[in-house]
């Protein structure tokens, strides 16, 4: 996918956030010398391009009260694990979901779906759940919680320095 | 840490999850629904953000479609030296989030750089640096997600 030189300003200008006043895309558009129907199609295209995913809010999980985070890994027959994927990933509790490789023999898990909850135990009750959906196609699962954020940056466009 | 929400407030959290219109007043159906004006629907976002309940408000990108490449790593650290190599590990500009897990794997990070080439070279970087092997568990697919926070 080849992003144009204005598509990287639009980015830049909009990946913290957007203005939260009743015509965000005008107030954008002016600091970027566009209208705002050109900035408002532009952002149609990159939509449709998959580039945008959506436009909303992302929630803040620990301060909503959600401070448990386990990753939950599984170690998934090849041969269903896309399918078994899907339906892990359709999971209401399940924040990211992903299959990866393994890493022999330490690590003989393939599938890996993050889980939030307000406690340790209800992230452990909804991995029971993963559990059951996964059955017998399933070897081996683990729970890893997390016990310190360590590093947390927004993953930025860095098209400036490049 | 947590604050308690207004019913309006979980209201906004729970639907302001979903996908707002690219039109020029994106909020104004989501106001007329809850009785509001636009301005003041702005506003309580506003609040809302401020207050960190919410950490942003937009367009969310693609990451790999904006042209990076990306690779969760995890290192097993011995117990005794993890100040010592999280001190290297998070110097690495590279290194976008990092979270310590209870596991022999006991930290957990992603590396987020221009090209595929540059994640390899970093994790070969990071284990000459800390004399530690470096684990690549790059996204061979992701899933489809129906996930949202119920405030």
């Amino acid at each position: 996918m080849t992003l144009t030189p204005q598509d990287r300003t639009i980015i830049e200008a909009t990946q913290a956030g957007l203005p939260l006043v009743t015509r965000p895309f005008a107030v954008v558009a002016e600091s970027l010398g566009l209208s705002e129907a050109e900035l408002i199609d532009r952002l149609k295209q990159l939509k449709a391009q998959g580039v945008i995913r959506r436009i909303g809010a992302a929630p803040n999980h620990y301060r909503l009260g959600m401070t448990a985070n386990g990753m939950t890994v599984w170690d998934v027959d090849d041969a269903v694990v896309d399918s078994l994927g899907e339906k892990v990933g359709a999971l209401p509790f399940v924040t990211h979901c992903y299959r990866r490789p393994r890493a022999l023999p330490d690590w003989p898990y393939n599938l890996f779906a993050m889980v939030h909850g307000e406690t340790r135990e209800e992230v452990i009750a909804k991995r029971a759940e993963i559990s059951s959906l996964l059955g017998k196609a399933c070897r081996a699962g683990d729970i890893l919680f997390s016990t310190r954020i360590l590093k947390k940056t927004g993953m930025r466009l860095r098209g400036k320095e490049g | 840490m947590t604050r308690k929400l207004s019913p309006l407030e979980r209201t906004l959290i729970n639907r302001l999850q979903d996908d707002l219109p690219l039109v020029p007043h994106p909020f104004q159906e989501l106001a007329q629904e809850l009785g509001l004006s636009e301005e003041e629907l702005a506003g309580h976002i506003r609040t809302l953000r401020d207050d960190g309940l919410l950490t942003r408000f937009g367009p969310f990108f693609d990451a790999e479609a904006l042209g990076g490449a990306f690779c969760l790593c995890a290192i097993a650290v011995p117990p005794e030296r993890f100040e010592d190599v999280l001190t290297k590990v998070n110097a690495y500009p590279e290194v976008a989030h990092n979270y310590e897990r209870d596991h022999k794997l006991n930290m957990w990070f992603v590396l987020a750089t221009e090209s595929q080439a540059a994640i390899s070279a970093t994790a070969e970087a990071i284990e000459r640096d800390t004399g530690l092997p470096v684990l690549l568990f790059p996204k061979e697919r992701e899933f489809f997600i129906g996930f949202r926070v119920n405030a």
